[in-house]
């Protein structure tokens, strides 16, 4: 090849680069939206998942939450003001519930699009992988987000009602939130080979979560009753999560929740990009997308 | 560098913990040319597959799609392949239509130009009357179908086909390998088609035959044939893979 030859082919690589640029924000916009479309449409049409994703929160409020409040007394805590009922307490873990099991729930779908191969699709498709991830995982809070506000309305008729203005100050709280369980499941979905292994995720992950939480119990409560189980609760992020939900509930901003919260994000996300980077992570001993 | 040089692999090494899968593995596509790889079940085709679209990760050797590397350029390599895996990849329960608009969202195109794109695609593989249709009520031949026109919308320049006739029946096989060999020579489009039945290999083709990750020959059918001394692609594969099954 000679020099004006290679100069020529260098130009050409170069102008394709810079015109790749030009289009990338609409390129990127658009294939963003295709998979928050997808995944939504999915939900919504498959209406056994959207009733089941319901019930379970439903079922513990209706039935655990009325069984509890004879015999769990709360003393006024923020960002409550008065005495409340202990559905009125369980209401944002139950929120966080939902979250917890659908940012799960999308890893489940994550390993079952790369054993049927649909997943293949998306990571070929010419953008960065980072960026299909979080796309992703953008699409599975969509998801949750929807059955959120869904189950805070049915709440409502069933008496449980926060101030107006916190059904508007919950949205940013749920984005995070939602995002960070689901950067959650992504990496545990890339360390996950076949569909059979996710019943431990049910075991290890999701129950120790919740239970270990503030979801259910204050945590002065948790520390009346054990130090160890008040340590794990304090730092589990999920009850980082669920506090963002309970203070954003009622208009207000809780700093710790948030930050904590927002870390947990950034930490599990570059791990589940790590994971799924072909060149390092555990695909590369997986042999797999 | 020849500017008709689609896609080329130059001494493509790759291992499965230490099972070695390819080993110095190296060729060259053109535009407008059909590629057929022959290989037996476990030969390394879907592994080159896998690598040249960059799931698994090029550590040893180089692939290029039209002068991208597609270890550094990934994406604009990526832009100019079009892709047709061994296992449907399409989502059954959204229709034909919500299938090839969500392709054509992830590659950054318009509404307009994605449905003039998607009708022209279906209508010259007559599934255009059955856009609205679930993938799942559709069988086999016609998902393929469908595959085979997804993996064109964005007009790539390569397009690449792992065993895309398993599990057909005849017509739709022979359907299916008419039109992908006419795509190669009339939108002068570089084809790339894993395969391990002899009979989906025109005489005018490109042979790469791989055995145990290795190329064993590599050109076009008669020289293949003129160089193992063989009398037909399939004497020629006994040949140069000592009798093993196909």
């Amino acid at each position: 090849m000679t020099n004006r030859q290679e100069m020529d082919v260098h130009s050409l690589k170069e102008l394709s680069a810079g015109q790749s640029c030009m289009v990338s924000l609409l390129h990127y916009w658009r294939a963003m939206w295709g998979i928050i479309w997808r995944e939504l449409w999915r939900f919504v049409t498959q209406r056994e998942r959207f009733i089941s994703a319901l019930v379970r929160p439903l079922v513990w409020l209706f039935v655990f939450a009325a069984g509890f409040r004879a015999a769990l007394g709360l003393a006024i805590t923020p960002p409550y003001e008065t005495y409340i009922l202990y559905e009125v307490y369980i209401t944002p873990g139950l929120i966080g519930m939902i979250q917890l099991f659908n940012g799960m729930q999308s890893s489940l779908s994550m390993v079952y699009d790369r054993e049927m191969g649909s997943m293949r699709i998306l990571m070929v498709c010419p953008l960065p992988r980072w960026f299909l991830l979080l796309s992703k995982l953008l699409a599975g809070t969509g998801v949750s987000i929807l059955q959120v506000y869904v189950f805070l309305v049915i709440a409502w008729f069933y008496d449980i009602q926060a101030p107006l203005q916190g059904y508007f100050w919950v949205l940013p709280a749920l984005l995070l939130s939602g995002l960070m369980l689901g950067a959650l499941g992504l990496l545990l979905s890339s360390f996950i080979k076949q569909l059979e292994n996710f019943a431990g995720v049910m075991n290890f992950v999701i129950f120790p979560m919740f239970f270990m939480s503030t979801a259910l119990y204050p945590l002065w409560k948790v520390k009346e009753s054990s130090a160890l189980l008040y340590h794990l609760a304090q730092y589990n992020p999920f009850s980082q999560a669920v506090e963002l939900i309970r203070f954003a509930l009622y208009g207000q901003f809780n700093q710790l929740a948030f930050i904590y919260t927002l870390v947990a994000f950034v930490v599990f996300m570059a791990a589940a990009i790590v994971g799924y980077n072909p060149s390092k992570g555990m695909m590369v001993r997986k042999g797999g997308t | 560098m020849s500017s008709s040089i689609a896609l080329s692999v130059e001494e493509l090494s790759f291992s499965y913990g230490g099972k070695k899968a390819l080993s110095q593995v190296s060729f060259k596509i053109q535009s407008g040319e059909c590629t057929i790889l022959l290989g037996p079940n476990g030969a390394g085709k879907s592994t080159l597959f896998s690598l040249i679209t960059r799931l698994y990760d090029t550590r040893e050797g180089r692939i290029e799609l039209c002068g991208f590397d597609v270890k550094r350029q990934t994406c604009l390599a990526l832009e100019r392949l079009g892709v047709v895996f061994q296992q449907t990849t399409l989502d059954m329960d959204l229709t034909v239509l919500q299938n090839l608009r969500y392709h054509t969202a992830l590659h950054g195109m318009g509404r307009k130009q994605a449905e003039q794109r998607i009708q022209q695609e279906l209508e010259r593989l007559a599934m255009y009357d059955r856009r609205f249709e679930k993938v799942r009520q559709l069988n086999g031949g016609h998902r393929r179908r469908v595959e085979i026109a997804r993996a064109l919308l964005h007009k790539p320049s390569v397009l690449l086909l792992d065993e895309p006739t398993v599990g057909l029946d005849v017509p739709s096989r022979l359907a299916i390998v008419e039109y992908v060999h006419r795509l190669a020579a009339e939108e002068k489009l570089a084809v790339l088609w894993a395969s391990h039945l002899i009979d989906e290999i025109y005489p005018d083709d490109h042979l790469i035959i791989l055995h145990e990750g290795q190329v064993k020959a590599n050109g076009m059918v008669d020289d293949v044939l003129k160089a193992s001394h063989a009398p037909t692609i399939k004497d020629a594969f006994y040949a140069l893979t000592q009798g093993d099954q196909i």
